[in-house]
């Protein structure tokens, strides 16, 4: 009888202490860029700066996720970098990691010095977060703000194919 | 006498023909910026022509809601506690609209500027009309202009939002630095991460 108590008390904890998604912490953004450039030449990297605090950013990062779904193993990898707090990592970021199942790969980029990293992103940058940029060999695209809708980030990416003579990649699976 | 106003008019066009190509939709650095009236958080209307005495100003939007804003909201007091006293106050602007985020309202902003000690004017851009023709596109964003309203620098206040001990850059101290010593700010223009500015859906 004891035993049911403590199997049962055990499952109840499991889902605390299953660890969320992993993810790699950048303090240089030079990392994120060596990252970024092991990219294959036939991949579309889809990378999005969000950020735990940032309400616009949690809206849209479903869609990411069913990005992710649909068509990784297709050519087109989704990257989310994070630019929340490291000081506040086990507070905030940590927790929003198990609580939300978040499929694609994750970075938290904790460089501060953002003045020299943001035109290294994209010229266009202002700065302000959500912001998707494309990557494909050495051409980029950049969309700043919400997408309000999936098929707005599945147009953005096949508008930025389509610019490239390149077809949207087959769905994953089929 | 005819021919002066010739090439007078010709060069006004001239004039306005390449300042046109040159990213008419907001100020950039070097821009003279025009007065505006915006609702401070005491219930006044405030404009830059208010500041009889001062030589110039620390503009920066900002707003309640944003975690850098509040990142920033010490230093932003700081600033205008070093600097108002030199001829620099700062004047603070949210942009954003209420509809999208509540805590962003007029109401919210008395609220902070009381709890928080505002030292400077805190205003409401209502009708979004200002932070547009400044170009700023987040918060916090800020502006520093001289006593002409000639924007001298624009971006972020300095290079490391999450730990202020560790800052190394202090953008806007410097900018206010040089033109206290009658210098052109180096650098002019840096970029930061920040909050979207929430526009009214329409």
């Amino acid at each position: 009888m004891r035993n049911i108590y403590l199997i049962s008390l055990f499952s109840l904890l499991i889902p605390c202490l299953l660890p969320g998604q992993p993810f790699k912490v950048f303090d240089n953004f030079s990392e994120l860029e060596e990252r970024i450039q092991q990219t294959k030449n036939t991949t579309t990297l889809v990378v999005n700066f969000w950020a735990t605090w940032c309400s616009p950013c949690i809206k849209e990062l479903p869609h990411f996720s069913t990005l992710h779904d649909k068509y990784t193993n297709s050519d087109i990898e989704v990257l989310l970098v994070s630019l929340d707090m490291k000081s506040r990592m086990d507070e905030a970021f940590i927790p929003f990691l198990k609580k939300h199942k978040i499929k694609p790969e994750i970075i938290l980029l904790s460089d501060q010095d953002a003045d020299n990293w943001i035109p290294r992103v994209h010229e266009d940058w202002g700065g302000a977060i959500p912001v998707t940029v494309l990557v494909r060999g050495d051409q980029r695209d950049i969309f700043q703000g919400e997408f309000e809708d999936f098929s707005d980030l599945e147009n953005f990416v096949a508008n930025f194919l389509k610019k490239m003579g390149k077809p949207m990649p087959p769905i994953k699976g089929s | 006498m005819k021919s002066p106003a010739r090439i007078l008019v010709l060069l006004a066009c001239a004039f306005l023909l390449f300042s046109a190509g040159d990213d008419p939709s907001h100020y950039v650095v070097g821009d003279r910026a025009e007065d505006f009236s915006l609702r401070n958080v005491d219930g006044s209307m405030v404009s830059f022509s208010d500041y009889t005495s001062a030589k110039g100003f620390i503009l920066v939007f900002t707003c309640n809601h944003c975690p850098y804003a509040q990142l920033y909201e010490r230093r932003i007091i700081e600033l205008h506690n070093k600097y108002s006293s030199k001829g620099y106050p700062v004047i603070a602007i949210n942009p954003n609209d209420p509809k999208i985020v509540p805590e962003d309202s007029f109401d919210e902003m008395v609220k902070r500027a009381k709890s928080k000690r505002y030292p400077f004017a805190y205003l409401f851009d209502s009708t979004q009309t200002v932070y547009p023709l400044f170009g700023a596109n987040r918060t916090p964003h800020a502006f520093v202009l001289d006593k002409n309203l000639v924007i001298r620098y624009i971006g972020a206040i300095d290079d490391n939002p999450e730990t202020p001990a560790a800052v190394k850059r202090r953008y806007v101290e410097n900018a206010v630095e040089s033109l206290l010593r009658d210098e052109r700010p180096d650098p002019d223009f840096t970029r930061a991460i920040g909050c979207t500015i929430k526009r009214k859906r329409k």
